[in-house]
């Protein structure tokens, strides 16, 4: 392909790889290579803030299946993206980010804007490199991307020092040698045997579904496995979507907010099969008391989760959509048993609810009036009461269409991730369901939402403060709202329209279908303000350190 | 009680990695005894030995979390029963006049041997296994030992058994 500078190699890999669309925020040391930017194909989404640049990458990957890519600069500009990058992380999201460094003579010199970011983010990246040779970009590139999807996917650091950046190399795309990185994704005969006669054994057996079911796009053979031996479906926060939850075998969520007929299915089970999940403490609750009479039948592509918070009885090393088929041709048709009958009626017995008199909106009732209106929607949440009443009262049935922050917890996560998910999947109708908290960690998006015409639609369920700590504070800490409350401040509508946005408001219950409607119909970024509550709760609750079985039902 | 596990890693030869590893150690709070790095016959590739301690969950993890870095080439547990482990130590200890012959008795019941020598000091070098290197030590101790540098333990599988890239 002959000479080239670092600059223009860097976008030919990009190109090379499938790129279409980088999210970032230039700076000094990357002057080159947005030079060369300002004459390639690919788009790049200029973001007000680099933590959104991560955090949309990331939105962008979940909704599409694509590995999202980000761009920072040197020092603060690589600090910035660290937030995002640790989402990606925990949630198993392919991505690459990459930053610009100081010129390599100047590394360790402690020079004008010098982070080290490889060394920042080391616990939070899948891997990372720091690229000391123009010549090793073709090799680095193709790594990173290669690295960031397969397996159990994550997020890949690429360090860039400028003058790296501006060398010339002789291109040539190099074929993959990494002998230390051999993902593991045919599954083992022997295990799936084993694994289908204890499903086969068992008379009360859950399938227990999290995010490696979404990345291996495993969803319709775990259908075909549920159906076929009448296994009860419940998901993660991760998982959600993997199963349609309108199915009669469907538990919902289990765990601290899932549903109390998951949680009592767990606790009863006599075999638990888990695939692409790992066993997180909101999920068991208290991990000795977890699902105590189960066999317990784990299958994961990362060997390192196999045993890692529970003790496991037959241990499946694969991808989940191979073991998940495999399952299904090995277990044989089963009846509707007693065990269904008994999971059915915890389900009629304890269903999701709220109180529905009284003169304030609803936040749940909001989110089932969008499923009736909206019901393919892409649902992207924030972080808190707003994420879990997303998870508990829209009718998911699609895996890449809820997308959230699950592992980290990150405040701020969905309104930039909404952004890069409705950039991936132009034609869907894409709404960032957010608190008043949430949102407020990343508003100056709207910038960016506004000028590239992304016509995302933020719900502010605005109860005027952090509404999941209040709930702590109201439940355990005897009611001392210490620094929870936000005061309602500012005026949502106001800033929307101040950014060029649409800005709506819905005060009364009768409001809400009508304003909503608006918001769908509009094809501009668009912001409805709804005023909540700040006692709504989000219900039922296993309080933290309790067991599945201890789950409570408040007054919502 | 202490358990002690031997690692035997190859790792690509490349910066970084020894951080990588180290890293990894300290945040998912797995302790390390001892590690020791060095060149293998091929210069793409280091090996380090690497002792843990922690039960056979705690093992079991750590190898797994190893084998995820992606400059990891292989990782194998040796244990003591199949392998021969040796530790070289170099002992600097106060040898007043009256004592020196007490030391070289010493230095040669252990086939240790005497590398420097000075008006009051000597510098002993010392192989063995960990448990002849302490009690050489604790031998040495009452004649006040003055500096230790020990290199930590490196193992191998008797054998045709190779731990290699």
């Amino acid at each position: 392909m002959g000479k080239m500078s670092g600059a223009e190699a860097i976008l030919e890999c990009l190109k090379l790889e499938g790129v279409e669309i980088i999210f970032g925020l230039p700076g000094g040391v990357l002057l080159p290579l947005y030079d060369a930017i300002y004459d390639s194909d690919i788009r790049h989404i200029l973001v007000r803030h680099e933590q959104a640049a991560a955090h949309a990458a990331d939105g962008y990957a979940r909704a599409t299946g694509r590995v999202g890519v980000c761009l920072a600069t040197s020092g603060p500009g690589a600090t910035n993206l660290v937030t995002g990058i640790a989402t990606a992380y925990m949630d198993s999201v392919p991505m690459v980010a990459m930053t610009g460094q100081v010129p390599t003579n100047l590394i360790g010199k402690d020079a004008f804007q010098e982070a080290d970011i490889t060394g920042i983010t080391m616990p939070v990246t899948k891997h990372s490199y720091l690229v000391k040779d123009a010549k090793d970009i073709p090799r680095i590139f193709r790594e990173a991307f290669y690295i960031a999807r397969t397996g159990r996917p994550g997020p890949v650091l690429i360090d860039l020092p400028r003058d790296v950046t501006v060398n010339e190399l002789d291109f040539k795309y190099p074929e993959i040698n990494l002998p230390g990185y051999n993902p593991n994704l045919k599954v083992h005969n022997l295990q799936i045997k084993r694994a289908a006669a204890a499903l086969m054994e068992a008379d009360r057996p859950v399938l227990y579904v999290g995010g490696g079911v979404k990345y291996s796009d495993g969803h319709r053979e775990l259908v075909e496995l549920a159906e076929k031996i009448k296994a009860p479906v419940t998901t993660t926060l991760m998982g959600i979507g993997c199963f349609p939850e309108d199915h009669p075998l469907s538990l919902g969520m289990l765990g601290m907010h899932g549903t109390t007929y998951a949680n009592y299915a767990v606790q009863e089970a006599d075999a638990i099969l888990a695939v692409g999940a790992r066993f997180d403490d909101r999920v068991t609750g208290k991990i000795a008391s977890f699902a105590p009479q189960a066999k317990i039948i784990h299958v994961d592509v990362d060997p390192a989760e196999i045993g890692k918070n529970v003790r496991v009885d037959i241990p499946v090393v694969g991808d989940a959509k191979s073991a998940l088929a495999e399952l299904a041709k090995a277990v044989e048709e089963k009846p509707w048993s007693p065990w269904n009958d008994k999971v059915a009626g915890w389900k009629n017995d304890h269903p999701l609810g709220y109180r529905k008199d009284g003169g304030t909106i609803k936040p749940q009732a909001v989110l089932e009036t969008i499923c009736k209106l909206c019901p393919d929607a892409v649902i992207v949440t924030e972080v808190g009461q707003n994420q879990m009443w997303a998870a508990q009262f829209f009718t998911h049935k699609d895996p890449k269409r809820f997308i959230s922050s699950g592992g980290l917890g990150t405040m701020g996560y969905g309104f930039p991730a909404a952004i890069g998910a409705k950039l991936g999947c132009p034609d869907a109708e894409v709404f960032d369901i957010a608190g008043d908290g949430s949102f407020q960690m990343n508003i100056q998006e709207l910038a960016t939402a506004v000028i590239n015409d992304v016509a995302v639609k933020v719900i502010v369920l605005n109860n005027g403060v952090l509404g999941m700590v209040r709930q702590w504070q109201d439940l355990f800490f005897d009611k001392r709202f210490s620094n929870t409350t936000l005061t309602r401040v500012p005026d949502f509508v106001k800033v929307a329209e101040a950014y060029g946005a649409l800005g709506l408001r819905a005060e009364k219950p009768s409001e809400v279908e009508g304003v909503l409607k608006k918001a769908i119909d509009s094809e501009r970024p668009t912001v409805v303000d709804v005023i909540i509550s700040p006692d709504e709760k989000v219900s039922p609750m296993v309080p933290a350190g309790a067991s599945l079985s201890e789950i409570l039902e408040l007054e919502a | 009680m202490r358990m002690l596990h031997t690692i035997a890693l190859i790792v690509e030869n490349r910066p970084g990695v020894l951080i990588r590893i180290a890293g990894l150690f300290s945040r998912r709070g797995f302790n390390i005894d001892s590690l020791t790095v060095g060149a293998t016959d091929n210069p793409d590739y280091s090996r380090m030995t690497i002792t843990v301690d922690g039960d056979d969950v705690v093992l079991e993890q750590v190898s797994k979390q190893l084998n995820k870095l992606v400059n990891v080439i292989r990782v194998s547990e040796l244990h003591p029963d199949e392998s021969v482990e040796r530790e070289l130590a170099m002992i600097k200890v106060a040898a007043r006049k009256e004592d020196r012959s007490e030391i070289m008795q010493i230095v040669s019941v252990f086939r240790a041997k005497i590398i420097d020598v000075s008006p009051r000091s000597l510098i002993i070098e010392v192989t063995g296994s960990q448990d002849k290197v302490e009690a050489m030590v604790r031998l040495l101790r009452q004649f006040g030992i003055k500096e230790m540098a020990r290199t930590g333990k490196v193992s191998m599988v008797r054998g045709t058994r190779v731990v290699g890239p």
